[in-house]
């Protein structure tokens, strides 16, 4: 399959001419394939919004080259802007209209005619379960009544991409269960989506592939399935009291990794596997402090991919999201 | 640039619509410029002596009082947009995405003409007499609605370029203070001379005497009203020109 959407050595900082702040991205590379899920997993700051930002024509990169459908996102804004849509990390919906009201003027400002209009938003409403709150006004909504109106006022044009900034940050569990539904009916439909996240189990549930972001650039990247072989899909998590006994116990383990006081073991969460290793650790004669069973984490993927914990990073002072 | 006009008034009905559901501000608008006209009537009125009803003398100055009021609101609206994620989604569309300015002028435009009419009406009722043609209403209307117009393109450029909803609000005090520095509430000449020299050659004045002019006949002194008029028109104008292009660039600008 031809990608939809491909990044070339994107390069972009905001700090003032002559200061020594450190570049938002640093040579990031990307390719989504048509009619995919890519997922640009990392932690705060590490470029993700900046990169969905080029590709969606808001910001020009320093350096490097970027095109959607075939069009240079620089170059070409206006037609990449007819063939993408943009659900940012805050939901741009009017609070005092309805929300049939915030549909149909986006589908006014998308140019399209009257009746088709019309036609989509009641068929977008009923898709995304907002049909009986539709001549309610939005401030009335609830979060993932928000969320899921924001993400259907842009899919009145049919985008043939859709970038997707952190679409569940702030969700409750069942409204994230819900956007995923809705993500998924999205691709079902033809759309390719691009998405950043946080969250490991919503890069898992949603994308093919998934790229790892720190630090400005791709780190890692491959299908879920392929991290979570690096990774493990759940670790026995030791804690002792002093490094050296985390140091003594972790030789006794197989495939553990050390990080101060603590130990991590990649298990796949059997009764059989965590005795074992359980069994293993009481043999060395030292007991931890505490001991549990975790799903790995976003810095755990970071550890095991990257040797190193992503790194938090405060925008700049310009309050610029990165 | 394709596709303007369809832009222009889809946004023109969304500003209207948010106009008009922020009931915290409508109630605002409207009683906020009705109790000053209480106040300045009833309170100082005594006390100003123009050699005529000073209620003939004050409304206009209430009714552009309000406008620089009703201002405000649309730089906190426009500030909203582009703080909110409003503004990221419009430039992400093929549209003019500067296109949401123009809605929320033109809905201060309409928000504005409510507010004069309820204080003339108020005005009317507490003894101000205009002795205005239709034609002449109709100008002093006019001459109203170009005085927003211009304030509000400032208000819209500042909405662009603050940074937070504070800032915005902030910018009532500036507009504020021209009425009062001008012929609005009491002659120019009872100034102090430094004052004068500002209240005489700022746009506020020209406008005020033009409209009282318009609708009260001669109660402000002015020898030459057709010049005063001309001179009105292009400050408005020229305000109004000057804003708007500035907010037009800083949008495009401000990333």
């Amino acid at each position: 399959m031809a990608a939809i959407v491909t990044a070339d050595g994107l390069r972009k900082s905001f700090g003032r001419r002559g200061s020594t702040s450190p570049p938002v991205l640093d040579g990031l590379d990307l390719e989504l394939e048509e009619g995919a899920v890519l997922a640009l997993l990392g932690p705060n700051g590490a470029g993700k919004t900046t990169t969905v930002r080029i590709l969606s024509t808001l910001l020009q990169p320093d350096a490097g080259r970027a095109t959607v459908a075939g069009f240079d996102v620089v170059r070409d804004a206006r037609r990449v802007r007819e063939t993408i849509s943009l659900t940012g990390q805050q939901v741009a919906i009017d609070d005092k209209q309805s929300g049939a009201e915030n549909l149909t003027m986006m589908g006014r400002l998308a140019h399209l005619p009257r009746r088709v209009v019309r036609d989509r938003v009641a068929e977008l409403l009923d898709a995304f379960d907002l049909a009986d709150a539709a001549s309610r006004r939005v401030a009335a909504y609830s979060g993932g009544m928000r969320r899921r109106l924001d993400l259907a006022a842009g899919l009145l044009t049919r985008p043939r991409v859709m970038f997707l900034d952190e679409p569940t940050t702030g969700l409750d569990p069942r409204s994230r269960q819900a956007m995923w539904d809705v993500v998924r009916g999205v691709v079902a439909d033809g759309t390719s989506v691009l998405l950043t996240t946080q969250y490991l189990e919503e890069a898992d549930r949603l994308a093919q592939r998934v790229a790892l972001v720190d630090g400005g650039r791709v780190v890692a990247d491959g299908t879920p399935a392929q991290l979570k072989h690096e990774v493990g899909e759940a670790g026995v998590e030791l804690t002792f009291a002093s490094p050296s006994d985390a140091g003594r116990v972790a030789p006794a383990l197989t495939a553990a990794t050390v990080d101060g006081l603590r130990v991590r073991v990649p298990t796949d969460g059997s009764v059989a596997h965590v005795r074992s290793v359980l069994s293993a650790v009481e043999a060395t004669g030292v007991a931890p402090e505490h001991w549990e069973v975790r799903a790995p984490s976003l810095d755990d993927v970071f550890l095991a991919l990257t040797g190193h914990v992503g790194q938090e990073r405060t925008a700049g002072a310009t309050g610029v999201a990165a | 640039m394709t596709h303007l006009m369809s832009d222009v008034s889809t946004m023109t009905v969304r500003g209207l619509r948010l106009v008009s559901r922020d009931v915290d501000a409508m109630i605002t608008a409207v009683l906020l410029p009705v109790i000053i006209l209480l106040m300045f009537v009833l309170v100082f009125g005594g006390a100003v002596d123009i050699g005529t009803e000073y209620i003939n003398y004050v409304t206009p100055g209430v009714i552009l009082l309000a406008a620089g009021f009703g201002a405000a609101n649309t730089a906190l609206a426009v500030e909203h947009d582009m703080s909110s994620g409003m503004v990221e989604r419009l430039r992400s569309m093929p549209m003019n995405a500067w296109t949401v300015l123009s809605g929320h002028v033109a809905a201060s435009l309409v928000k504005n003409l409510a507010t004069t009419a309820i204080v003339f009406g108020v005005s009317i009722l507490m003894g101000f007499r205009p002795e205005a043609t239709a034609l002449e209403w109709l100008a002093a209307v006019g001459m109203i609605l170009l005085f927003v117009g211009w304030i509000t393109w400032l208000a819209a450029l500042v909405g662009v370029l603050v940074r937070s909803p504070d800032a915005a609000g902030g910018f009532s005090f500036f507009v504020m203070f021209l009425p009062y520095v001008s012929s609005a509430f009491v002659p120019v000449d009872t100034l102090p001379g430094w004052l004068r020299g500002f209240a005489e050659h700022q746009p506020v004045t020209p406008v005020i005497e033009t409209v009282r002019e318009l609708l009260a006949g001669d109660v402000s002194g002015v020898t030459d009203p057709a010049g005063v008029a001309m001179l009105a028109v292009s400050w408005c104008l020229g305000l109004g020109l000057v804003f708007a292009v500035a907010a037009g660039l800083a949008f495009r600008a401000r990333r």
